[in-house]
C-alpha cells in the first residue's frame, strides 16, 4: 500500500524535502534542528496532556470529577497551570548555593530531554542511531540523580537534603536492576543500538509479533524493568524522595514558579523517556501488534503504546500506597536484583537450548519458581504485638 | 497465595472498578460542583454577624441601641461603633440610642459569636452567608451599617427556630414595658409580626 506507507514516512520525507533548501554549508546544523525540534515540541505536549490525564484519571478512582473547569472539559488546566507558574514569584532562598539552585532544574530537564535523542518514535525516526544507544540512554539517565542532588543540596533546607539523600539511595539501587533487566535485550539482540532492537522484533508468526515480551525471559524483563522503571522515575508507590506527608516535597521544595513546573517538567520526560525504553526493548518499539495492523502509521503505534503506559502509570499510582524505606531497599536488593540475575541466566538458556517447546519450560521454571520463593520471603512480616504503655491508661 | 502480586491485582481491580463506575454511576460521585449547586443550607451554620431590623426602614427598625458591649468584647477588635446624638424607639417602643456609624472589618473578624452571645436586644446575629470575596482591600472589606443591616425576615429564613424564640421573647418584653393594655393597641408594632 503505498499511500501508507507515505503516511509512514511523511516526517521523514517532509525533512528531507526541507533539507532540498538549504545551502550545503549549514545542513548538518538545519538537520539536526529539524531533527529535534518535534521532540522538544511533541513530549512538552504529550507531559501537558498527561497531567490533565492523571488528575482527571486520578480523580474518577477517587469518585471525584478532577479538574474540569478550564476550558472543554478541562483540558486546558495546563495552560492555566503554565501561565499561573510563570507568573509566581521565584523565590530563592537567602542561604542557597545560587548557581547550584538555578542550575539543577535546568540539568534535569535537560537529562531528561537529551535521552530522546536514541529513541526511536517511529521507521527511520530517531535523532541519532548510536551504536551504543542504550549505554547513552543510561549515561544520561543518570544525570538526573546528579540534577536532583543538586536541587537538594544546593537549596540548604533540611527536608530537600532528606529528600535528595532519599532519592539518590532509591535511584542508585534501582539502577542496577534497571540496568540488568535490560541487559537480556542486549543477550538477545546482540546490539546496543534501540534501532537493531526493534528491527529485531519486527517478525510476525502468523499475526502475532516477536515482541521479546512475549518469551519467559522477556516478560519477567519487562515486569522487573517497569518496577524499577516507576522507582526511577520517582512514581508512586516508590515516591519516598518527595513524599508529600513526610518531608513535604522533598529535594525541590525550596523552588517555587517556573523552577518547580521544570523539576514536575523533567520528572515527567523522565517517565515518558523510560516508558519510550521499555516499548523499544519489550515491546517491538513502533512496531504494530498484529501484522494485518501495520498499514497503521509506526509513530502511531509508538505513542498509542507510550498512551498507554501513562494510562497504566496513572492506575499505579492510584492505587498503590507508598512504600517504607526498609521496604524499598529490600524490594531492591533482595528480589529485584536476584530475579533480573536468574532472568539474564535464562535468556542464556533459552538462546543455547534452540528451537522448541522445551526451552520455553525450562525457562519458564528458572524465572518464575525464583519469583514465587522471592515472593513469598518478601511477604514473610513480623509478627504483631499488642501495644503496651507504660505510663498511660 | 503466596504469589506477591496478587495483593496489588486486587488493589487495581479496585480502582479499576471506580474508575469506570464513576462514569456510570451518577451516585458514585459525591462532589457537589459548587457555583452551579449547592449543599442544602445548615441552620446551625455562622460566618459573620449581621444587624438585624423589623419591618421595612432598616434605619428606623435597627435593633441596635450602640451600648457598646459588642464592640468591647469583640476578641479581635473589629467592630466600630459611634453613638447617636439623638434617641429613637428600639425594638421594644423605648425611646433609646441608636449607632450612627456601626462598622465591622471583614477581614478581621474570626466568627467567633462572641457579639452575638453578649448582645443583650438581639440586635446582632450571625450570618450563613459566605460569599465575601471584594476586589478592594480597605473599603470593601469594612463594612458600613447599611451593609450589615438586613431583615427579621431573613433573620426567619436563615435561622428559623432561633429567629422564632427571639421574636417571642421580643413580644413578651413588648408586652411588659408596655404602659397599659390601651396603649398597646394605640403604638403600632414596629415588625408586622408580633
Amino acid at each position: 500500500m503505498p499511500w501508507a506507507q507515505t503516511l509512514d514516512q511523511i516526517f521523514p520525507l517532509a525533512k528531507h524535502w526541507l533539507m532540498g533548501f538549504v545551502p550545503f554549508q549549514l545542513r548538518t546544523f538545519v538537520s539536526a534542528v529539524l531533527s529535534v525540534a518535534p521532540v522538544l515540541l511533541v513530549f512538552p505536549l504529550l507531559f501537558a496532556v498527561t497531567t490533565v490525564l492523571e488528575r482527571k484519571g486520578l480523580g474518577r478512582i477517587q469518585n471525584r470529577y478532577g479538574p474540569n473547569r478550564v476550558g472543554p472539559y478541562g483540558f486546558m488546566q495546563p495552560i492555566a497551570d503554565g501561565l499561573k507558574s510563570l507568573t509566581k514569584e521565584d523565590l530563592v532562598p537567602r542561604d542557597a548555593d545560587q548557581v547550584v539552585h538555578l542550575l539543577a532544574p535546568i540539568v534535569l530537564v535537560l537529562a531528561a530531554f537529551l535521552s530522546y535523542a536514541v529513541l526511536p518514535i517511529g521507521r527511520n525516526m530517531v535523532i541519532v542511531n548510536l551504536d551504543a544507544g542504550l549505554l547513552y540512554f543510561f549515561a544520561v539517565g543518570s544525570m538526573v540523580e546528579l540534577a536532583v542532588f543538586m536541587a537538594g543540596w544546593s537549596s540548604r533546607s533540611k527536608y530537600s537534603l532528606l529528600g535528595a539523600m532519599r532519592a539518590i539511595a532509591q535511584m542508585i539501587s534501582y539502577e542496577i536492576p534497571l540496568v540488568l533487566a535490560s541487559v537480556v535485550v542486549i543477550m538477545m539482540s546482540g546490539s546496543l543500538s534501540l534501532v537493531s532492537i526493534v528491527d529485531k522484533q519486527s517478525g510476525y508468526t502468523a499475526t502475532l509479533p516477536h515482541w521479546f515480551v512475549f518469551t519467559p525471559w522477556g516478560l519477567m524483563g519487562f515486569i522487573l524493568f517497569m518496577i524499577a522503571a516507576t522507582a526511577e522515575s520517582n512514581r508512586s508507590p516508590f515516591d519516598l524522595p518527595e513524599g508529600e506527608s513526610e518531608i513535604i516535597a522533598g529535594y525541590y521544595i525550596e523552588y517555587s514558579g517556573f523552577k518547580f513546573a521544570l523539576f514536575f517538567l523533567g520528572e515527567y520526560l523522565g517517565m515518558l523517556a523510560t516508558s519510550g525504553l521499555a516499548i523499544t526493548l519489550f515491546l517491538g518499539g513502533w512496531a504494530a501488534p498484529f501484522s494485518f495492523l501495520t498499514w497503521v502509521p509506526s509513530y502511531m503505534w509508538f505513542f498509542s503504546k507510550l498512551l498507554l503506559f501513562i494510562a497504566v502509570f496513572i492506575w499505579i499510582r492510584g492505587t498503590l500506597p507508598r512504600l517504607r524505606m526498609d521496604q524499598l531497599m529490600n524490594l531492591a536488593w533482595k528480589f529485584m536484583l536476584p530475579m533480573t540475575l536468574l532472568n539474564i541466566v535464562a535468556a542464556g538458556v533459552w538462546n543455547l537450548m534452540g528451537e522448541g517447546w522445551g526451552r520455553w519450560l525450562v525457562c519458564a521454571v528458572i524465572v518464575f519458581g525464583p519469583f514465587l520463593v522471592l515472593s513469598g520471603s518478601l511477604k514473610k512480616r513480623q509478627r504483631l504485638q499488642m501495644r503496651t504503655y507504660r505510663y498511660a491508661e | 497465595m503466596s504469589m506477591v502480586g496478587v495483593g496489588i491485582l486486587q488493589g487495581l481491580m479496585e480502582t479499576a472498578r471506580n474508575f469506570f463506575g464513576s462514569y456510570f454511576d451518577k451516585e458514585r460521585l459525591t462532589t457537589i460542583q459548587f457555583p452551579e449547586e449547592r449543599a442544602p443550607q445548615i441552620e446551625a451554620s455562622r460566618n459573620f454577624p449581621f444587624l438585624v431590623y423589623d419591618g421595612d426602614d432598616w434605619q428606623q427598625g435597627l435593633r441596635c441601641v450602640s451600648c457598646f458591649i459588642c464592640e468591647k468584647e469583640c476578641p479581635p477588635k473589629c467592630i466600630i461603633i459611634e453613638k447617636s446624638a439623638d434617641k429613637k424607639p428600639d425594638a421594644v417602643g423605648k425611646p433609646q440610642f441608636y449607632p450612627a456609624e456601626f462598622k465591622i472589618d471583614v477581614s478581621v473578624c474570626m466568627s467567633c459569636q462572641i457579639c452575638v452571645e453578649v448582645c443583650p436586644f438581639d440586635a446582632i446575629k450571625m450570618d450563613t452567608n459566605f460569599e465575601q470575596g471584594a476586589t478592594g482591600r480597605f473599603d470593601d472589606l469594612l463594612w458600613n451599617r447599611e451593609r450589615l443591616a438586613k431583615s427579621n425576615d431573613y433573620y426567619h429564613q436563615i435561622h428559623p427556630t432561633e429567629a422564632a424564640a427571639v421574636d417571642a421573647d421580643l413580644a413578651a418584653a413588648r408586652a411588659k414595658s408596655a404602659p397599659k393594655p390601651v396603649a398597646v393597641q394605640a403604638t403600632p408594632t414596629l415588625d408586622g409580626r408580633t
